[in-house]
């Protein structure tokens, strides 16, 4: 539903050069909530306000619902008419609303209705349906300043939605917002994604969003995707980064001449009594380090570091065992490990 | 003098100075809000970003600002004339004042959608919304009360203009202090003029601060 490929964005100033976005590939696909994730500078911004060229690309193309939006931009700063009418089947939601305190919130929902050249009585019409699809029918002649933030938001993806979008952008649409507030806004944007089968790519730094609404990540550093995928997959992944940050576990990984793993639980392997009839097949001590359970993309997630006794050679038939069993086996330290050719957790993956 | 004989030249005066100065305003306004969009949307980082018309714009604005009023009342005769028709009498004065008003006007209109925050303006352009779009759906109505605001401290700058279109024997109430009241001593009737010109300043202003409190209440939801 939405392509990039090879986007970089090169900010050009005086006396340098600042390279935003350098060759991301992203494929997000129809009906997923995809998550890019990732620390403030990392790019995110930057390549969301390239899906609907609110920047331009210094290279690379975007694709979105099929139409090459890079194609159609035409040249200098102002855009096409065919960008502009592509722009508006694209919602975006912002992380400071950014709605017109000088319009109420009926006002706000008809502007792109008003841009697109609807009638007054069927703007007026969706305007209505729209707020209360978010729940706001009883605020229509409210101004924007008389609303809570998680109110706000609302109108946003109200307003967002009134071109009939097959594609919603979440500009960090949660991050000025209270955690409970945080919650019941990625609920509404979870069921417009169901109801509505509305692709949403939303960037967020908030690992909390990915948890809990995401079907896919990615994770961007200096302007890179650096890791990417569903979330099962990803927490499936062994040394994935992504995993471990959306699904930490407690627990210092040191255990005096043990080895540390962190074994990754998905769906009914949940159910299985593992570490029991781990120590009892191979007769060892299992201490539990720290431990982790939790709902991750809608499925049962949970997350176990655990030390074995001894070295890594001594316990690579363990390992195995657990492997087999269909969880995720994270070496985190093991003495010998490297005379064992084993990796420990790598610093990121490419 | 006594009061009676006041009582007409007072009453002239004032319609002179009403006249120049709502016609000043209307072209004040008429003139200098386009150019104020103009000069925001050519700027770098504008949506019709344009260095030389933006350069050529901004200078000539400067250069209408920085020019005394009383040298751009003579310096304008010959276009006045063209324009009017005649070089004297108020309705010859409207012209210089319109023009130094316009691009005082200008200035204000910039500083105002300035201060409009560019989200909005990428909200509009993120929904497809053009150059037009963008100005009369978001940047004028965002910063109506601003531009009001501004409009009001134009009409109370060319109040004061006014008082010198009297070199080219425009009346209105400044003339009338100046001429008669200080050169021929009449000092009974330079007060009276002077605080019909204080409370003509005083009402712009209240009207002025009441319409803009009005919007910006509006913008709050306090109804």
């Amino acid at each position: 539903m939405i392509t990039t490929t090879d986007l970089t964005k090169v900010y050009r100033t005086k006396d340098r050069e600042v390279t935003a976005l350098d060759g991301v590939n992203l494929h997000v696909r129809e009906g997923e909530v995809y998550g890019v994730v990732g620390q403030s500078g990392a790019g995110k911004s930057s390549l969301i306000r390239c899906v609907n060229l609110l920047e331009r690309p210094t290279s690379g193309t975007v694709t979105v619902a099929g139409q090459d939006l890079t194609a159609l931009a035409g040249r200098g700063p102002r855009p096409s008419a065919a960008l502009r009418a592509a722009r508006s089947r694209i919602g975006m939601v912002f992380q400071h609303f950014n709605l017109l305190s000088s319009r109420t919130v009926q006002g706000n929902v008809e502007l792109p209705l008003e841009i697109l050249g609807v009638s007054r009585a069927a703007r007026r019409r969706k305007a209505l349906d729209l707020l209360d699809v978010v729940g706001l029918a009883d605020r229509a002649r409210a101004y924007p300043a008389q609303l809570s933030g998680g109110q706000k938001q609302r109108v946003g993806i109200a307003r967002a939605l009134a071109g009939d979008p097959k594609v919603l952008l979440s500009d960090e649409a949660t991050s000025a917002l209270d955690p409970e507030t945080t919650g019941s806004v990625l609920q509404l944007l979870r069921d417009l994604n169901r109801q509505l089968g509305l692709t949403v790519l939303l960037i967020t730094h908030e690992m909390d969003v990915v948890k809990s609404v995401c079907d896919s990540a990615a994770l961007m550093r200096g302007g890179r995707v650096v890791e990417s995928g569903t979330v099962p997959k990803l927490l499936a992944t062994p040394g994935s980064e992504l995993a471990a940050t959306l699904f930490p576990v407690g627990g210092e990984p040191t255990a005096a001449d043990g080895t540390v793993v962190d074994v990754t639980f998905q769906g009914e392997a949940t159910g299985q009594p593992v570490v029991a009839r781990l120590a009892r097949t191979y007769n060892i001590d299992i201490s539990i380090l720290g431990a982790a359970m939790d709902t991750v993309g809608g499925r049962q997630t949970g997350r176990l570091r655990i030390a074995l006794p001894g070295d890594y050679a001594d316990n690579v038939v363990p390992v195995g065992f657990l492997r087999e069993q269909g969880l995720t086996v994270d070496v985190v330290t093991a003495p010998g490990a490297d005379r064992a050719g084993a990796a420990p957790r790598r610093e990121g993956v490419r | 003098m006594t009061w009676s004989e006041m009582q007409p030249l007072l009453l002239q005066a004032c319609v002179d100075t009403l006249y120049m100065v709502g016609w000043a305003t209307a072209v004040a306004a008429l003139g200098g809000l386009p150019l104020g969009v103009l000069l925001v949307l050519t700027d770098r980082g504008g949506m019709l970003r344009n260095g030389p018309v933006n350069r050529v714009v901004g200078a000539l604005v400067n250069v209408g600002r920085s020019l005394p009023f009383v040298i751009l009342l003579v310096a304008l005769i010959p276009f006045t004339r063209l324009v009017v028709g005649t070089f004297i009498g108020p309705t010859a004065a409207i012209v210089p004042l319109a023009v130094g008003a316009v691009p005082f006007f200008a200035r204000l209109v910039e500083t105002a959608l300035r201060e409009v925050d560019r989200g909005l303006v990428e909200a509009a352009q993120a929904m497809g919304g053009g150059t037009g779009t963008v100005v009369c759906k978001v940047l004028l109505p965002q910063a109506l009360p601003s531009l009001v605001a501004g409009l009001t401290t134009t009409v109370i700058v060319l109040i004061g203009y006014s008082a010198m279109a009297g070199v080219v024997g425009a009346g209105g109430l400044g003339d009338l202090a100046h001429t008669y009241g200080y050169q021929r001593f009449e000092t009974a009737l330079m007060l009276v003029t002077v605080a019909i010109l204080i409370a003509l300043v005083t009402l712009v202003q209240l009207v002025g601060d009441a319409a803009v409190r009005l919007l910006a209440r509006r913008e709050r939801g306090v109804r």
